[in-house]
């Protein structure tokens, strides 16, 4: 089948120059020694919770499946470490919903489960089943259980695989990282996925503000004996946020937009994190399922900021305290980015699949000065990647008006914060959109 | 720790440009044109610019006490009403009528409407217009550039508009004049080089994009030509420059879309040159900057952008 790469990135719409500051880009990641206990919530996806497969006082080892759905769109949550059950408690999650959570207290050995062992895998079937056996859920931050994805449904082509490496969150590089230290495993996940979905072309998308990841993936990637027909380029993007966004990204690398409402699938693309592929790899060759995660430390308040492999559910305040702890008193600490990420109302919460970064915001890089009145400079029109109009929504949701919010497609914004970024007034627009988004669904629901 | 922390909305940064910043920007921009118009205008010009700054900031600030809402002094968008409306009046004008232009723009057509990014027209034209059929004589009194090196009073001459409008008597300046801005006029609008740096200067600043400048005065050049008329002639004289690029592009009462601000700035470009083609004034681009900051609402209603991954539905 014919296949042809782009040359250079399409054109996408509105973004912002957000600084970088990825100061942990050029260390190498730390291994977290086990902690002595570990708090592991029985939904750390989109999807249906799971319900817990032990009970308290039981022995668990790692990688041992302890909690499952028997939903499709759910993935299964591992032990982390080996020890014992010693509670299963509701816990606060980083959007401050409560959760059961199954508490292992470790006993130091780290045993390992008999169960893990490689799955065998020859049809796409058995690798969907796989996959969602490995508890993989989305690693960018979505947290969207990656079987889910590569179940493609029949009737839909899916010609384009983009491994998304974009990382256009300051702070973060968790994935910039996985690609330097794991570049074998990104690339032999590539392969399998490739392999088993008949894909023809492959892209990895990084911003040009990785020089390093591009270099060294571009000379795997390019590599006659591992792939003699091309089928894999690495993409050049621009470092401008939102590039990482699915629907942004999409339309840079392929000039397909996503119809409102659709997913990548709808127009022939499959996108999925690089830190998920690099996993894949390493779960089909050893059966290891996501029971770690590379973490990224950073941020004023942090004494040594760094990317640290540490076990899930491992408490937050351990994992900085092994950063040598807070520099200076911690105001703000976020789950994930500065532009996306949720901040905590404490560093008890456990660390999840999905995370990527734990940044921590001292008094002075808290301080965000009060909202004045919106001036109409249209900056978050310009920034807009979805094309929306955030003033206006502001205006409506303020208004409570949900008919106009449906009418100016409220439902459509991802919440990516770069109206609120650019907004030379400091308007809260993300926060009122999300409240007239709650209002279109509870409107929905009459 | 839990009660010191700090929970709030994402994004957790800002780009760190603030209303007061972009302000200051607009005002370093305006800087060129005043220098001018005190070298052309004379030590004046510099008073009337003082005291229409004052009495904006002064009437902002009374205006915001007895509203009882916070002080916006600070946001220094009334310093810019100022030197945007002393650089819209003759240098002859009685600095008192001057101060009164001040309270219509920032108290009536500003902080009555609800305050920055509210008003609907543009404080500063709006006032102009007030003061021009409030005090005709004296808003089109028009001093001969360096009249105030010359020992004889009230040396006034006719404005280029008036001179190609009315057959008044005088004689044109040279097109070399109009560039620097050797010529009749209101305070700021002369100098079109001044002019031109300030533009330049908001657009590298990203304080403004050259979409309505360049449209509005494209418009106006190409309606020239089609007319015969000087083009040249045209976009040097009268306010175009000042108008378009500091007062057309005033972010509370110019659409925020970009198809919204081409058909906005076409339509004054439209409405300027047939002013000054038919109407019976000499110029016309305060006019026809209010008239289509009135439509604004309307241009954005049917301009809107089309969401991203949205197909046009035909009704």
């Amino acid at each position: 089948m014919e296949f042809t790469f782009p040359a250079n990135p399409f054109k996408t719409h509105g973004g912002a120059d957000v600084p970088h500051r990825k100061n942990t880009a050029q260390i190498e990641s730390a291994v977290l020694p086990p902690p002595a206990q570990v708090v592991l919530p029985i939904q750390q996806h989109v999807g249906a919770p799971c319900t817990p497969l032990v009970k308290i006082g039981d022995t668990v080892l790692v990688g041992q499946k302890i909690a499952d759905s028997s939903a499709f769109v759910s993935a299964p949550i591992h032990a982390s470490i080996s020890g014992r059950v010693s509670a299963i408690k509701k816990v606060m999650l980083p959007g401050g919903q409560y959760t059961d959570a199954v508490v292992i207290d470790s006993d130091g050995e780290m045993k390992v489960s008999p169960d893990v062992k490689p799955p065998v895998v020859e049809t796409p079937e058995d690798f969907v089943k796989a996959v969602r056996e490995s508890g993989l859920v989305g690693l960018g931050g979505a947290g969207f259980p990656a079987h889910v994805k590569l179940n493609v449904p029949k009737g839909k082509n899916i010609d384009t695989l983009i491994v998304n490496a974009a990382e256009c969150e300051p702070y973060i590089t968790a994935d910039h990282r996985e690609a330097l230290e794991d570049s074998w495993a990104v690339l032999s996940g590539i392969y399998a996925i490739r392999d088993l979905l008949k894909l023809d072309r492959i892209l990895i998308a990084v911003e040009d503000n990785k020089p390093d990841v591009i270099e060294v993936l571009s000379k795997i990637a390019y590599n006659e004996t591992n792939d003699p027909e091309n089928h894999v380029r690495v993409l050049k993007l621009k470092a401008r946020y939102p590039q990482g966004a699915e629907k942004v990204l999409v339309k840079s690398c392929t000039d397909r937009s996503i119809p409102i409402g659709k997913l990548p699938a709808d127009v022939g693309c499959l996108v999925m994190n690089i830190t998920s592929v690099a996993f894949l790899a390493n779960y089909m060759k050893t059966g290891m399922p996501l029971v770690t995660k590379r973490v990224t430390i950073d941020g004023s308040a942090i004494k040594n900021p760094q990317n640290v492999i540490v076990p899930i559910g491992t408490k937050i305040a351990e994992v900085i305290a092994f950063c040598g702890g807070y520099q200076s008193e911690p105001k703000k600490i976020l789950m994930g980015g500065p532009m996306m990420g949720l901040a905590l109302a404490n560093d008890e919460l456990p660390i999840l699949k999905q995370n990527n970064g734990i940044i921590v915001f001292d008094e002075q890089e808290a301080h965000l000065n009060e909202p004045t009145a919106c001036i109409r400079c249209g900056h978050c029109v310009f920034g807009c990647p979805m094309n929306l109009i955030p003033a206006q929504l502001e205006k409506f949701s303020n208004a409570r008006n949900v008919e106009k919010l449906e009418e100016f497609d409220v439902m459509d914004c991802m919440e990516c914060g770069t109206c609120v970024y650019n907004c030379p007034a400091g308007r809260p627009l993300v926060q009122a959109i999300r409240l007239g988004k709650a209002m279109v669904k509870a409107g929905g629901k009459k | 720790m839990a009660d010191k922390l700090i929970v709030s909305s994402s994004p957790h940064i800002r780009s760190g440009v603030t209303t007061r910043k972009i302000m200051l920007d607009v005002i370093i921009a305006l800087t060129p044109a005043a220098i001018a118009s005190v070298i052309i205008f004379g030590l004046q010009a510099l008073f009337l610019i003082v005291v229409s700054i004052f009495s904006c900031v002064l009437s902002e600030y009374v205006s915001r006490r007895v509203m009882k809402r916070e002080s916006t002094i600070g946001d220094l968008s009334a310093v810019v009403t100022g030197i945007l409306l002393a650089f819209n009046v003759p240098v002859g004008i009685n600095p008192i009528a001057l101060a009164f232009g001040s309270i219509v723009a920032i108290v009536v057509v500003k902080q009555m409407f609800g305050g920055i990014g509210q008003n609907f027209v543009n404080p500063a034209l709006t006032a102009r217009i007030i003061l021009m059929s409030s005090f005709p004589s004296q808003m089109s009194t028009w001093a001969a550039p360096f009249y105030y090196l010359h020992r004889t009073d009230a040396m006034t001459t006719a404005s280029p508009l008036g001179i190609l409008k009315e057959g008044a008597s005088g004689t044109m300046p040279a097109l070399l004049n109009m560039l620097v801005g050797v010529r009749a006029g209101c305070l700021g609008e002369t100098c079109a080089v001044a002019l031109i740096l300030g533009g330049i200067y908001l657009i590298v600043r990203k304080v403004i994009t050259p979409v309505i400048p360049l449209c509005y005065i494209g418009t106006v050049a190409l309606i020239s030509l089609i007319a015969g008329r000087s083009v040249a002639f045209d976009l040097l004289a009268g306010g175009l420059l000042l108008g378009a690029i500091f007062m057309a592009t005033d972010y509370a009462t110019s659409p925020i879309n970009l198809k919204g601000q081409i058909v906005y700035a076409v339509g004054m470009g439209i409405i300027t040159m047939l002013i000054r083609i038919f109407g019976s004034l000499p110029e016309g681009v305060s006019f026809s900057i209010i008239l289509m900051n009135i439509l604004v609402p309307h241009i954005e209603r049917l301009t809107r952008p089309l969401a991203f991954g949205k197909e046009r539905v035909r009704k």
